[in-house]
C-alpha cells in the first residue's frame, strides 16, 4: 500500500508541471508588448516576462480610457498570464492573489471558471487538494472547450487526492479517449481503480498503460513507471511470475530500469531461479556504483552464488562488495566534508553561471568532485530539487541587483555629464526663445484676428473689409476732401460735389462688386497662411519639447536614484540573507542525505561481512566434505588395489597423482557462471 | 520461506522518497520558500521601476523609436538571421537560437533594436537569411520608410505570412 501512496505522490508532482504551462500559445497580438513578454516566456525567461507585463499592465491601468488602449484587448489574457509566468517562476502565493481576484471580480463567467481552474491547479500543485476541490466547486455553468478536458483531469486528480476515488474513476472514463493527457489518464484511472478497490479494473487499466506505444519520453517514462507499480503489485499479492512479466516490460535506459533489474533479480530468488536472478543483477553490477540499486545488486549476486552452492565465488563477491562499500564510505565520508565546507554550492553557482536554463538538468553532468559525486541521488528529492531552483533564483536575483546596481552609477554619470553640456546652454537659448516667443504670440494673435473677421463676413456681409490699401487710400483722400470743403463751402461746387460723388460711386462700384471674388481669394490667403502658421507652430512646439527634453535628461533624477539605489542595497542585504539560509538548508538536505547513504553502506558492509563469514564456512565444510569423499574413495581404491595389487598397480599409482592434481569445488567453473549471464 | 523472501525484497524494494532528516523539517522549508517568493516580488517591482526609469533616461518619449520582429506563419520558414540597416547604416543584426525561434514560432515577439531617432521620414533596409520548407536557402530584403513624428514609433516587421510581398516582409505601425 505504500508504494501505492508513493506512486499516487509521483503523479501528484511529476505530471502536474504537464497542466501548469498551458500558456504555450498565444491568441492573435493587438498588443506589441503583450507579444515581447510572450517572447520571453516562451524561452523559460519568466523574470523578464513578468517584469514586462507587469509594467505593461501597470501602465494600462494607469491610463485615463484603457479601454481605448490596444492592451484592453488582451487584458484577460495578460492577467492569465502573469499568473502563469509566476507560476512557473514558482512564485504561487502571488500568482494564487492575482487569479482569486479575476476569480471574485464581475467578469463573464467563462473567464471566471477559466481563474476558478487556474486557483485549483495552484493548491494542487501545493498539495492542498481541499482547497483545490472547494475552488473546482466555484466552477458554474461550461467551462472553455479548449479547457474543457483539462478542467475534468485536474478535477479526477483532486478527487483521487481526496480519496474519492469513485468520482475519479467516473470522470477520467468520460476523458478516456482524449489524445491530451494520453497515458497520464489511463495511469490514473488504473489508480483510481485500485484505490477504489476494483483491483482487477486498476490491473486491466495499468496493464494497458503499460504496453501503450509511444514516442514521447514522458510517455516511455509512466510507462515504465505502470509496469513497476504493477510488478510491486503482483509481488504484495504474493504472484512473482506476474511480477516478473511486468519487470520485464520495463526498459534498460529508462528512469526505473534499476529498481526494475533489481526487482527482477529479487522475483528470480523468490522462484528459486537463483542462477536467472543473477542475469539482471550482473547488468546492474556494472552500473553506477553510487547508484543505490547497483549497491544492493553487490549484496544480491553474491547471496545468489550462496544459495547455487558456490560459496566460494560468493565469498569473493562479498569480498569484493566489501571493498567497494568501503571505499564508497570513505568518498561519502569526504563528500559529506567537501559539502560542509561550501563546496557544493560553488559548484551549483558555477553551473549557474553559464545561465542555461536547463542548469538544473546539467548538474547531473558536473565533473565528478567529492562534493557533486552523489549528486543523482541527492536529485531524487524534491524538496532538494526545490532548494536548489530557489538558491538558483536568489543567485540571479543577486546577479541583477549588482547589474542595476553598477547601471546606476552610470546613469549618475551619464546625467552628469548632460547637465554639464546643458546648463550653460540652455540660458543663452532660453533669452533667445523670449524675444522669438514674443513675436511668434503676435503674429498668432494677428492671424486670429483676421480668421474671426473672415469668419464674421459670412454671417454679415462687410465689402469696406476687404477694400483694398489704394481703396483705402482713395476712400480716406476723399474724407479729407469732403472735410475741407465742409470748413470751406466758398469751393464746394456743385461740380466737386458731383466729382465727389461720383468717385465715391466707383469706389462703392470697385468693393462690393469684387466683394465675393475678395472674399474667396481672402479664405484662400488665410489657408496659404495657416500652412506657415502650422510650420511655425510645429516648429515652436518642437522647440519647447526639445528645451524641455534638455531639461528633462539631467534633472528630476536625483531622487528617485537615489532612493532606487537605497532599495536595491536594502534588497541586496535580504537576498544575500535569504541566500546563506537556503544554502544552509540545501546543505543540511544533502549532508543528511549522503548520510543517510553512508549509514547503508555501513549496515550492507556488516551484511556482507556476516555473509563473508558464512559463506567462508561453508566453503571450507564443502571443501572438507569433498576431501573427505575423496579421501574414502582413494581409501576404496586402495582396498581394491591390495586385492589386486599385482594387476591394478598402474592404475593406482595415476590415481594418487590425480588426487593431488584437482582443484577444490568451491571455486565455481567457469563455463557455469556463463551460462547464468 | 517463500513468503519470507517476498517481504524481504518488497521491504529492500521499498524508496526512500523522503531525505529530510529530523533537523530539517517541511516547515523550514516552507517558511524559506515563501521568504524567496516575498524577495522575488521584491525584485520585480524593483526592476519595473529602474526599467521606466531607464527608458525615460534613454529612450525619452519624443525620440524613441523600437522595431520588433515576429513570425507571421510558424510553419513558412526557419529564420536563421536578420539585419536591419537605417539610413545605410547597420542597426542591428542578430542571429536566432533554436530557443528564440521557438518562442517567435508561438506568437512571440522580439524587440531587436530600441534607439533615439529624429523627426521626419527614414529609410530602413530589412534582410534576412532562412531556411524554407523544401530545405532551400532564403536570402531576402525590403525597404521602408519610417515616418516618425512626435511621439514613440514602433513598428513591427512581420516575416512570412500571405499579406507579405515577394520578399516575404510585411510591416506594421503600433
Amino acid at each position: 500500500m505504500l508504494r501505492f501512496i508513493q506512486s499516487i505522490l509521483f503523479l501528484l508532482i511529476a505530471f502536474n508541471a504537464m497542466a501548469e504551462n498551458t500558456i504555450n500559445k498565444s491568441p492573435e497580438l493587438k498588443d506589441i508588448f503583450y507579444g515581447e513578454s510572450l517572447f520571453y516566456a516562451f524561452q523559460n525567461k519568466h523574470f523578464d516576462a513578468i517584469s514586462k507585463l507587469d509594467a505593461e499592465l501597470g501602465q494600462f491601468y494607469a491610463l485615463d480610457n484603457p479601454a481605448l488602449d490596444p492592451f484592453n484587448q488582451h487584458i484577460n489574457h495578460a492577467e492569465f498570464s502573469v499568473g502563469s509566468f509566476e507560476l512557473a517562476y514558482r512564485m504561487h502565493q502571488r500568482a494564487g492573489r492575482a487569479i482569486k481576484a479575476i476569480m471574485e471580480s464581475s467578469l463573464n463567467q467563462e473567464i471566471r471558471n477559466e481563474a476558478a481552474y487556474r486557483l485549483a491547479q495552484i493548491y494542487y500543485r501545493k498539495n492542498q487538494p481541499g482547497n483545490a476541490l472547494d475552488i473546482l466547486e466555484k466552477i458554474q455553468g461550461e467551462m472553455a472547450e479548449d479547457l474543457r478536458v483539462d478542467e475534468i483531469y485536474l478535477r479526477a486528480q483532486v478527487y483521487i487526492s481526496t480519496g474519492k476515488f469513485a468520482e475519479a474513476v467516473t470522470l477520467l472514463k468520460s476523458i478516456e479517449n482524449e489524445d491530451k493527457y494520453k497515458g497520464y489518464i489511463l495511469y490514473n484511472l488504473g489508480i483510481a481503480y485500485i484505490q477504489n478497490g476494483e483491483e482487477k479494473k486498476g490491473i486491466v487499466a495499468l496493464g494497458e498503460m503499460g504496453k501503450i506505444s509511444s514516442d514521447e519520453r514522458g510517455i516511455l517514462a509512466l510507462k515504465d513507471k505502470a509496469n513497476l507499480t504493477l510488478a510491486n503489485r503482483m509481488l504484495e499479492n504474493g504472484s512473482p511470475d506476474q511480477a516478473k512479466q511486468y519487470f520485464s516490460r520495463i526498459r534498460l535506459n529508462g528512469p526505473f530500469a534499476d529498481r526494475a533489474l533489481l526487482g527482477l533479480g529479487w522475483v528470480n530468488v523468490s522462484l528459486g531461479q537463483f542462477k536467472k536472478a543473477l542475469v539482471p543483477w550482473r547488468i546492474l553490477h556494472k552500473r553506477e556504483i553510487t547508484n543505490e540499486s547497483v549497491q544492493e545488486s553487490m549484496l544480491a549476486v553474491p547471496y545468489s552464488y550462496s544459495q547455487l552452492h558456490y560459496y566460494g565465488q560468493a565469498a569473493l563477491s562479498y569480498g569484493e562488495a566489501m571493498d567497494n562499500f568501503g571505499s564508497e564510505v570513505d568518498r561519502l565520508q569526504v563528500s559529506i566534508k567537501s559539502v560542509r565546507e561550501g563546496k557544493f554550492l560553488n559548484a551549483i553557482l558555477d553551473k549557474q553561471g553559464e545561465r542555461d536554463e536547463n542548469w538544473l538538468h546539467n548538474l547531473r553532468d558536473l565533473q565528478e568532485t567529492p562534493e557533486t559525486r552523489y549528486i543523482l541521488s541527492l536529485m531524487a528529492s524534491n524538496d532538494f530539487q526545490q532548494s536548489l531552483q530557489n538558491y538558483h533564483d536568489l543567485a540571479e536575483l543577486r546577479m541583477r541587483l549588482s547589474y542595476w546596481l553598477a547601471t546606476l552609477d552610470v546613469y549618475v554619470e551619464l546625467i552628469e555629464i548632460r547637465r554639464k553640456y546643458y546648463e550653460p546652454l540652455l540660458p543663452v537659448v532660453e533669452k533667445q526663445f523670449k524675444k522669438l516667443d514674443a513675436r511668434i504670440r503676435l503674429r498668432l494673435s494677428q492671424r486670429d484676428r483676421l480668421d474671426q473677421r473672415l469668419k464674421s463676413l459670412v454671417i454679415s456681409r462687410r465689402p469696406d473689409y476687404l477694400a483694398t490699401a489704394e481703396e483705402r487710400g482713395i476712400q480716406d483722400k476723399l474724407a479729407g476732401i469732403e472735410l475741407y470743403l465742409s470748413s470751406n463751402p466758398q469751393h464746394y461746387s456743385d461740380e466737386v460735389r458731383q466729382r465727389i460723388a461720383r468717385l465715391k460711386g466707383v469706389l462703392h462700384w470697385n468693393i462690393n462688386g469684387a466683394y465675393h471674388e475678395r472674399l474667396t481669394h481672402a479664405y484662400k490667403q488665410m489657408k496659404t497662411l495657416d500652412v506657415y502658421i502650422n510650420t511655425l507652430n510645429k516648429a515652436y512646439k518642437s522647440f519647447i519639447r526639445t528645451r524641455q527634453a534638455a531639461t528633462q535628461s539631467y534633472e528630476g533624477y536625483d531622487i528617485p536614484i537615489r532612493q532606487l539605489k537605497t532599495k536595491i542595497q536594502a534588497t541586496q542585504v535580504k537576498v544575500d540573507g535569504i541566500m546563506a539560509r537556503q544554502g544552509r538548508l540545501i546543505e543540511a538536505l544533502a549532508v543528511n542525505e549522503l548520510e543517510r547513504r553512508r549509514n547503508l553502506l555501513e549496515e550492507y558492509q556488516i551484511k556482507a561481512r556476516f555473509a563473508l563469514a558464512e559463506s567462508y564456512d561453508r566453503a571450507t565444510k564443502k571443501q572438507q566434505k569433498a576431501q573427505e569423499d575423496k579421501f574414502l574413495q582413494s581409501k576404496a581404491l586402495k582396498e581394491s588395489a591390495e586385492k589386486n595389487k599385482q594387476d591394478l598397480n598402474v592404475k593406482d599409482t595415476q590415481q594418487e597423482q590425480l588426487l593431488q592434481e584437482q582443484p577444490v569445488e568451491a571455486q565455481p567453473a567457469p563455463e557455469k557462471e556463463e551460462t547464468v549471464q | 520461506m517463500r513468503k519470507t523472501i517476498l517481504t524481504l525484497l518488497t521491504i529492500l524494494m521499498l524508496n526512500i522518497t523522503s531525505a529530510i532528516a529530523a533537523d530539517v523539517t517541511k516547515e523550514q522549508i516552507k517558511g524559506l520558500d515563501e521568504q524567496v517568493q516575498d524577495i522575488k516580488k521584491d525584485v520585480i517591482d524593483l526592476t519595473a521601476g529602474l526599467l521606466q526609469l531607464e527608458e525615460k533616461l534613454l529612450f525619452p518619449s519624443n525620440s524613441q523609436f523600437a522595431l520588433f520582429v515576429s513570425l507571421a506563419d510558424p510553419e513558412d520558414l526557419r529564420l536563421d538571421a536578420i539585419q536591419i540597416k537605417l539610413e545605410n547604416k547597420v542597426l542591428a543584426h542578430h542571429l536566432y537560437t533554436f530557443r528564440e525561434l521557438e518562442a517567435m514560432q508561438k506568437g512571440g515577439v522580439q524587440k531587436i533594436y530600441t534607439g533615439n531617432i529624429k523627426t521626419g521620414d527614414h529609410k530602413l533596409v530589412i534582410s534576412y537569411t532562412a531556411k524554407a520548407v523544401s530545405g532551400g536557402e532564403m536570402k531576402r530584403s525590403s525597404s521602408y520608410t519610417l515616418k516618425k513624428g512626435v511621439g514613440p514609433k514602433f513598428v513591427e516587421i512581420k516575416i512570412g505570412g500571405p499579406d507579405a510581398g515577394d520578399q516575404g516582409l510585411e510591416f506594421k505601425d503600433w
